[in-house]
């Protein structure tokens, strides 16, 4: 398969399994083994085409020109090749750990949500491999558009208030602030397409830069900067996986690294760092970083809790890229892989502890370490690798991003990053040591684990957090080869 | 030889068979013979603008009569462009039209039913093809008294209201236009639109000019439905029969915008109309002003077409905010949007008609749960609705993206914020829709079928353009621009 099929093949695989998904409803195990079969297919597609990138090709595919000079086309670069991989990799994992959760949790219209899922994926997917601004656009607004099913899964009054809250943040941060950016952008230039260096470098005035990285920024609602984060938290309603992938990985991943993806390819770093345009941003997701975290602390309930700590955690990748240097990039991107695998290892242990034991908030999980040992150990390797704490992944990106903080002379970035981990330690840790070391409150001994379908997803996930950081090269080595000419 | 009677061909064959609908009689048969002059029309439409691409301007002296002593029919790129809009809609109508006005309208009334569509096609025909002034009023004439049948002929008694509404304001516009008409005969001596073009500069320093100009002017306003001219529009759509609703919203109100356009630009010139007579302060502020206060009322509604009644209003805002910008970009932007908003206008009050036809009801409160009950018509809703939102990949970017594109170009990027931020107005009332349909639970539990075939045929039709054309933009833009520059004076 040449490179070009690949990339479509890939990003229609998913789309190509939802009518098989929504046709066998009836029949869960078909169901789910096409699910699985469709996941591991395109993960397969999206694998195939790593050795090229690696090698430093580019592979493109041009599918259509939807207004002269606007076309619908793909082209992969490492960043987009490592958050591919990310989206569709961990979609196999959350198959399997939807399955046991949903089954386990009794959720109605399963088939609507793994139909809507795949959907996602493929959007997910399509921002990855976007050649373009335009394109980018395109599945961003997919994306918002194919969630919104499975936030408002439960279609309870609670669902479509926080549907109302998703839709409205993500919606009019799009369309009021990242297209008025990139109509003007195109006016400014005449082109939309992700280059090397920039496309904005002596077309703009500083001002305009400004302003234009505002509207950016803040136009990408799915990165949560403060103030338009609240959509996060209110996607909590939906079903574990979906928080899990989608609103730890795909769609907030989906976000920051449009806002990478805009800072290296469309200004181009030389650009913001040279008169600092882009300091403003650091102060902005420095404050995302650290209420995020403060706020995560006043959290009893554990998803809102992991939600706001995605919140915060999200803006290091943004600090990364308003910091505009091969570090900050570097560190920053890292960070799109460490905390996916991080975050989405907690967030499946807040799910099986729904499944087994029903419990949502964080007062009531007190000693559960004994029923459930295996989850909670995952739960403290993910907790020690959000914070940053080798042995785990988390350390790595944390490590690029001080580093790069310094090497820009943010010494406040600096600051807040180190500051922020502590933060992390009070808000995470505590989960896990109050697990195994208080006194149970509930009755029932005994291991009562949920199914193995949730537990081997979630184990698997927080010996990626341990294996991430033995072995980085791999990752480091593709997301060196960021902002490189295009051959 | 019957190529070169190709104009003429496109208004006779919709106005002579129209009494002869009255001669049939018979229920089926006479949907069976205005589907097939609907679809000969579209034909012959096709063929107009494919020639008029390849050709350029083609000009119909009828009877012979030579203009500008004759009454000549002009078909350039922009008139062709609407032919064809009309026509399709006209054609790909039909389908819905058989079970709903079965099912709408008393089995007596069949007959007079298609033969009032048929005249109000013919007359929204003439007006887009004549290229003499007063031909359009004639034409509008046709066209407006057919429409005031076609939605008395509505279930709910409200609709004879609504049509004596819409009968006053459209009389009032059309005298307007047809004052304004009779002082330019006066000035110059002549109807000839491109004859009036040549003679009327002469004029323009004359307070009688002015008067006609804004005579004209208002005159057509008031037929568009421009904010604050608006008011006939939101009964009438209301309480018409479905098939009506969905006619009228996406072509006459479009037609009316075409011959503003025609006027404005061909006949005044946009050197009058926008340097001397500033027109463009006046229609750029109202027109947002417009698209604010119709989007903000559509979503206090209560009634679906009602509703999107509201929403067509503001609609009409943009089309009219691009023209204002005077520009290629925003021009284009204009009529791509006119086209395109007929297209989902269209699917949208289709979607709701079938709901009617089931439900009986297009109240909001009586689509609870409709998204479990009739899942096909709601998803038809659903898209066109994002396509009204101006989600990429549909209809509505396309002329979202040359709207604030034409603003930025200007230096007033309030304008593109103020736009951009009013299609959020959309996703609200747009939602609001979406919530009860998906949200709430039905009263009664009650199987409630999908609406027939027929029906869902021309819904998904009108659906899969807004989608098609959002992707496949080569020949609304690629027109759109063409007329753009044709009424600039200049060649993109």
């Amino acid at each position: 398969m040449s490179g070009s099929t690949a990339i479509l093949v890939s990003i229609a695989l998913p789309l190509l399994g939802m009518p098989f998904i929504a046709l066998t409803s009836r029949r869960p195990n078909m169901r789910e083994t096409i699910t699985l079969i469709t996941a591991v297919l395109t993960f397969g597609t999206v694998i195939s085409l790593l050795p090229s990138v690696m090698d430093g090709a580019q592979p493109a595919a041009h599918v259509i020109d939807v207004m002269p000079g606007l076309s619908l086309a793909f082209q992969i670069e490492p960043l987009g090749m490592i958050f591919a991989l990310i989206a569709s990799g961990l979609w196999i994992v959350t198959t399997v750990y939807a399955i046991g959760y949903m089954r386990g949790h009794h959720e109605e219209n399963q088939t609507r949500f793994f139909v809507f899922f795949a959907f996602a994926i493929s959007a997910a997917l399509g921002v990855a491999f976007a050649r373009n601004m335009f394109t980018l656009f395109i599945f961003y607004e997919v994306l918002t558009l194919s969630t919104y099913p499975l936030v408002t899964h439960h279609r309870s009054e609670e669902a479509m208030r926080a549907g109302r809250i998703y839709m409205g943040i993500l919606m009019s941060t799009s369309v009021g602030f990242l297209l008025l950016g990139m109509v003007w952008t195109w006016q400014l230039t005449g082109t939309l397409e992700f280059a090397p260096g920039g496309i904005l470098t002596g077309k703009a005035s500083e001002g305009i830069v400004i302003v234009l990285l505002g509207l950016y920024a803040f136009g990408t609602g799915k990165a949560a900067l403060m103030p338009f984060h609240r959509w996060l938290p209110a996607a909590m309603v939906a079903p574990t996986p979906v928080s899990a992938l989608l609103h730890a990985v795909a769609v907030v991943k989906a976000g920051v690294f449009t806002i990478m993806k805009v800072v290296i390819y469309l200004f181009g770093t030389d650009l913001l760092s040279g008169a600092g345009l882009s300091t403003w941003l650091t102060y902005i997701a420095g404050f995302t970083i650290l209420v995020g975290s403060l706020v995560a602390m006043t959290k009893d309930n554990l998803k809102a809790r992991l939600a706001y700590s995605t919140i915060s955690q999200l803006s290091y990748i943004v600090l990364g890229a308003s910091l505009a240097n091969d570090l900050g990039v570097l560190g920053g991107s890292m960070h799109i892989v460490t905390h996916a695998f991080g975050k989405i290892t907690l967030f499946f242990c807040a799910g099986a502890i729904l499944v087994a034991l029903h419990k949502t908030e964080i007062s009531d999980m007190k000693g559960i370490g004994r029923q459930m040992p295996f989850t909670m150990f995952a739960f403290l390797i993910g907790s020690l690798s959000i914070i940053g704490i080798p042995p785990f992944a988390g350390a790595w990106s944390k490590w690029y991003l001080v580093m790069a903080s310094i090497e820009a002379h943010q010494y406040v970035a600096a600051g807040v990053l180190l500051m922020s981990s502590l933060l992390n330690v009070l808000y995470l840790l505590p989960i896990p040591i109050y697990a195994f070391f208080a006194t149970a409150t509930n009755d029932h001994d005994g291991l009562h684990e949920a199914p193995l379908a949730c537990v081997l997803p979630l184990s698997f996930t927080a010996v990626g957090c341990l294996v991430l950081y033995i072995y980085p090269d791999p990752v480091l080595n593709l997301l060196r080869l960021i902002g490189g000419a295009m051959p | 030889m019957i190529d070169m009677h190709l104009p003429i061909l496109l208004i006779v064959v919709p106005l002579v068979s129209a009494p002869l609908c009255v001669l049939l009689r018979q229920k089926t048969l006479v949907w069976a013979f205005a589907s097939l002059v609907c679809v000969a029309s579209l034909g012959i439409a096709s063929m107009l603008l494919i020639r008029v691409l390849e050709e350029g301007v083609i000009s119909y002296a009828i009877g012979g009569w030579i203009a500008p002593w004759g009454i000549e029919y002009r078909v350039d790129t922009i008139n062709a462009f609407v032919l064809l809009l009309v026509s399709i809609i006209a054609a790909v109508l039909m389908f819905f039209a058989l079970p709903s006005v079965a099912d709408e309208i008393s089995g007596k009334q069949h007959y007079l039913f298609y033969t009032a569509y048929l005249l109000c096609f013919t007359g929204l025909m003439g007006i887009a093809i004549t290229g003499d002034a007063f031909n359009v009023f004639v034409f509008l004439e046709i066209s407006s008294l057919s429409s005031y049948t076609l939605i008395a002929l509505g279930r709910d008694r409200r609709a004879l209201t609504a049509s004596y509404q819409y009968l006053i304001m459209g009389t009032l516009g059309a005298t307007f236009i047809v004052i304004g008409i009779g002082l330019m005969y006066m000035m110059t001596g002549t109807l000839n639109m491109f004859d009036l073009s040549e003679r009327l500069p002469a004029m323009f320093e004359t307070r009688t000019a002015m008067v006609a100009f804004a005579f004209l002017t208002v005159g057509m306003l008031i037929k568009l439905a421009m904010f604050p001219m608006h008011m006939w529009l939101p009964n009438a759509y209301c309480y018409a029969p479905s098939l009506v609703t969905a006619f009228l919203a996406a072509t006459a109100t479009k037609v009316s915008i075409y011959v503003f356009l025609r006027f404005t630009f061909t006949v005044w010139g946009a050197e009058f109309v926008f340097e001397k007579l500033k027109l463009d302060a006046f229609l750029i502020p109202l027109s947002l002003i417009g698209i604010y206060v119709a989007s903000l009322s559509a979503i206090y509604q209560t009634n679906i077409k009602r509703l999107l009644a509201y929403s067509s209003v503001a609609q009409i805002g943009y089309m009219m905010l691009g023209i204002g910008f005077v520009s290629i970009t925003g021009l284009t932007g204009g009529i791509v949007h006119l086209f395109n908003h007929a297209l989902m206008k269209a699917a949208l009050f289709l979607s709701v008609g079938c709901a009617v036809l089931r439900l009986g009801s297009s109240d909001l409160a009586d689509w609870k749960g409709l998204g479990r009950r009739m899942p096909v018509t709601m998803a038809a809703f659903v898209l066109a609705g994002l396509s009204l939102i101006g989600v990429p990949l549909t209809v509505g970017f396309v002329s979202k993206w040359y709207l604030i594109l034409a603003a930025l170009e200007k230096g007033w990027w309030p304008i593109a914020l103020l736009a951009l931020l009013s299609s959020l107005l959309a996703v609200i009332y747009v939602w609001r829709v979406v919530e009860v349909a998906y949200f709430q639970k039905a009263d009664d539990d009650s199987n409630v079928k999908e609406a027939p075939l027929m029906m869902q045929i021309s819904m998904w039709v009108l659906t899969g353009a807004t989608l098609y054309f959002g992707i496949q933009t080569d020949l609304t833009v690629n027109v759109a621009q063409r007329a753009a520059g044709l009424l600039l004076g200049v060649t993109p």
